[in-house]
């Protein structure tokens, strides 16, 4: 066993290296605190002009789609030069949270589905950051179930009509493109009747509303669909073959979905060592040491894991599937590490003030946040259900509204004001 | 990267998960549990034959010399299998105490033996409740000759030579070599909390001794109990993995409620958050297993987080394990508490969790001060 690249993965890291170092700030040089904000920038359409030109370099400099294939922009490189790719960047500060929908999950759906002309026209421009694209799938009353969503889609002639509205969907407010799964079949058992599309989010009809999150701030949207066209010729799949597409979309929404960010385990650990309880550092108390170790433990356990993914990748394996651990792991890890540390602060704890808390409060930004972790991208809940059924191989839950039709399915009181 | 096994190793795993099933199945684990023997001698001497024993040994002293992999590899299935053998006692412990701190002639003399399995050797260093690298071991050593009350011991009481830990005339502690058949040594069985893996006390009154380090200390039994971490942290992570495959094959075939009871989110989940509390150990143990191979300065560390990770995950599965199960798991007739009495076992030898989480975090004081 070793850590070590490959000859040819340490030539391409160096390059990489050689890339960045060329184009932005190293995270060492930036202070470590203010290039991890969790919370979202007030300014975002600052941010997303800057997300724009850095997405922009990458492209050029060929490290934007490192697996795709050349003629889309790609180098047909492998999954381990993504993950290098990613690794490298993590170290500098460079913009994030705006493309990696459009990439990770929308485009590869459109490159399944999507006629040639198609991503001849889409293709490009989402990978120079020129279009952004959203993904419109959760509901007001479909989050983790999703196929019991409400958005209908009605044909007329060579258009369909959308109406219904989707949530928590980031983006929407600076996207250009939307992949949207609809009703078209309110008859037929839920995962029958959906039929996906995809949509140009300026079209008339469409109303995009931030949400004020428990964190004060808003990284999601709620999107209104009011009689709003599409023409036939951007449906994705077949007519009521919706939901296997939207499997393509999750499957690469797994793959993208990662670590949580925020303090980790040496951020807690130095905290522990500096903060006096009593006169004492924090650290010389057994009840500190004892949950320090743990989360240790847990993170070291996710990083090597992470090492056996790769392992299996740069011998040219199928990864096992440990790697369905580490979202569940490290969401619930942050939020415990966000609120022993915010313990141990004492009564200043309870300041958000970044001149006056450790850490310029990324302790606290992080409590607010955690939640949003352990549920986005698949719920804590969800994941075990997968990793029982599709790991361990246990039998699904009994689904009893799975062969009923959609419109006999019971369904409960939607959120008040919502247009259903 | 290139953090796994390689394809030599897990042909080794594959060819003694094969063995086990068929040489140590329920029968033989259950024959010395009920009490027949302390050990089964069958399947330790075929373990020897096939030289298991000596997998991490060199050559000159009749060893397989594999490297440490290999033993890692081995030691993940014979927990799987709950093997009823002296292997951690008489390999980890002691056969590794003498490769690392014994002279040429020790190490000719001893390591043959343990390594062919026609002589069996322990550590004792534990002398009653409290963890066992306590620097004020009451055992002393006057003249070559040694006096002192050990317990438990593991496998005491099928031993042939013990490593002892004992301190000096001047109070420094070290270890050393005891013929068990020597005059002044009595033993006695104690009742094990697991059956399958005996226990004993052992009374030393100024019984003949030569002493295995010549620079003794706590440094190099720390050194010791970091590398037996990590082998006992696979042999764990093999147990759990027993565990939660017992449960799943249960929570197919019970019913309740007209549904299988695995299609329920409560066993479900339960058994989910098992397996990530078993993939995480793996992963430690893994890192284990490199830092042992390479002999890294992140030895400790390494071997501490193992640890913590593996009794973590072998102590969830195994209760885990007997819940799924349901009432039928609290019998004596269910192999449920097999894993439940030797994931506890398992967790007390060398130091329990408390003091493995406490080791780590001053590991981890000292590498991060500048």
């Amino acid at each position: 066993m070793d850590f070590n690249d490959t000859p040819d993965e340490a030539a391409f890291r160096g390059e990489v290296r050689r890339s960045l170092d060329a184009e932005a700030p190293n995270k060492r040089a930036g202070g470590p605190v203010a290039s991890r904000r969790l919370l979202g920038d007030p300014d975002w359409g600052e941010a997303v002009k800057r997300a724009k030109q850095w997405q922009a370099k990458k492209a050029d400099a060929g490290f934007a789609a490192i697996t795709w294939p050349k003629q889309w922009g790609g180098r047909e490189g492998s999954p381990i030069q993504q993950i290098i790719y990613n690794q490298e960047e993590a170290h500098y500060i460079v913009p994030k949270g705006v493309f990696e929908i459009g990439l990770g999950m929308c485009i590869p759906t459109l490159m399944a589905y999507g006629t040639p002309a198609q991503l001849e026209r889409y293709v490009r421009p989402a990978l120079r950051g020129e279009e952004i694209w959203c993904q419109l799938f959760s509901e007001p009353s479909a989050g983790s179930d999703l196929a019991g969503l409400r958005t209908r889609a009605e044909r007329d002639g060579e258009e369909w009509i959308i109406n219904g509205q989707k949530i928590w969907t980031s983006g929407a407010h600076f996207a250009d493109l939307g992949i949207i799964i609809t009703r078209t079949n309110p008859d037929a058992p839920k995962h029958r009747g959906l039929t996906m599309f995809f949509i140009d989010m300026h079209s008339p009809g469409i109303e995009v509303r931030r949400i004020k999150q428990i964190s004060g701030t808003s990284n999601f949207n709620e999107v209104f669909f009011t009689d709003t066209r599409v023409p036939d010729h951007q449906r994705l799949g077949e007519v009521g073959a919706g939901w296997k597409v939207a499997l393509t979309t999750l499957m690469n929404e797994r793959l993208a979905v990662g670590d949580a960010p925020g303090p980790d385990f040496d951020d807690i650990f130095a905290l522990a060592r500096t903060l006096p309880i009593d006169g004492t550092p924090a650290i010389r108390d057994s009840a500190v040491r004892d949950k320090l170790a743990d989360w240790y433990v847990k993170t070291q356990g996710l990083t090597y894991t992470k090492f056996r993914t790769m392992t299996a990748l740069s011998r040219g394996q199928v990864p096992g599937p440990e790697a369905s651990i580490t979202k569940l792991v490290s969401a619930t890890k942050l939020q415990e590490i966000a609120s022993y540390a915010i313990d141990l602060i004492g009564q200043s704890g309870a300041v958000m003030d970044p001149q006056v808390v450790p850490m310029e409060a990324l302790f606290q930004e992080a409590l607010l946040y955690a939640p949003a972790l352990r549920i986005a991208g698949g719920s804590d809940e969800i994941l075990r259900n997968i990793i029982a059924e599709r790991v361990l191989g246990l039998p699904g839950d009994v689904r009893v509204d799975k062969d009923a039709p959609f419109s006999a399915v019971r369904s409960g009181r939607p959120r008040p004001g919502a247009k259903i | 990267m290139n953090f796994d096994f390689s394809d030599d190793f897990k042909l080794l795993r594959e060819q003694a998960r094969k063995f086990l099933a068929q040489h140590c199945s329920r029968t033989v684990v259950r024959g010395v549990f009920e009490g027949g023997t302390p050990y089964d001698a069958a399947l330790w001497r075929a373990m020897a034959e096939m030289g298991w024993l000596g997998a991490a040994i060199p050559n000159a002293y009749g060893g397989a010399a594999l490297g440490y992999d290999g033993l890692c590899v081995l030691a993940e299935e014979l927990g799987y299998t709950l093997a009823p053998v002296p292997f951690s006692s008489s390999i980890y412990l002691a056969a590794e105490a003498i490769l690392a701190a014994g002279s040429e002639a020790q190490k000719q003399r001893h390591l043959p033996a343990l390594i062919a399995g026609s002589r069996i050797a322990t550590l004792a260093l534990a002398e009653g409740p409290g963890h066992p690298g306590a620097t004020d071991l009451k055992t002393r050593v006057s003249r070559g000759a040694l006096s002192g009350s050990k317990f438990p011991v593991p496998d005491g009481d099928i031993a042939d030579v013990a490593v002892v830990g004992a301190a000096d005339e001047h109070g420094k502690i070290g270890l050393y070599l005891v013929e068990l058949a020597e005059t002044g040594v009595s033993r006695s069985p104690l009742k094990s909390l697991d059956p399958s893996r005996p226990q004993a006390r052992i009374r030393f009154d100024a019984v003949r001794c030569e002493p295995l380090l010549a620079d003794g200390g706590i440094a190099a039994l720390g050194r010791l109990f970091d590398r037996a971490a990590i082998l006992m942290a696979f042999e764990q992570v093999g147990g759990a993995t027993a565990c939660l495959d017992m449960a799943k094959a249960y929570a197919h075939e019970r019913y309740a409620f007209g549904r299988p009871i695995g299609s329920f989110q409560a066993i479900a989940h339960k058994l989910a958050d098992v397996y990530v509390a078993i993939e995480l150990a793996r992963s430690n143990a893994y890192y284990g297993a490199w830092a042992l191979a390479t002999d890294a300065a992140e030895l400790t560390i390494a071997a501490a987080a193992a640890r913590v990770s593996a009794i973590q995950a072998y102590e969830r599965a195994a209760a885990e394990n007997i819940q799924t199960h349901g009432g039928m798991g609290f019998t004596w007739e269910s192999d449920c508490h097999l894993h439940y009495r030797r994931a506890k076992l398992l967790a007390t030898t060398i130091g329990s969790a408390p003091y493995w989480k406490d080791r780590l975090i001053t590991a981890l004081e000292r590498r991060n001060t500048p």
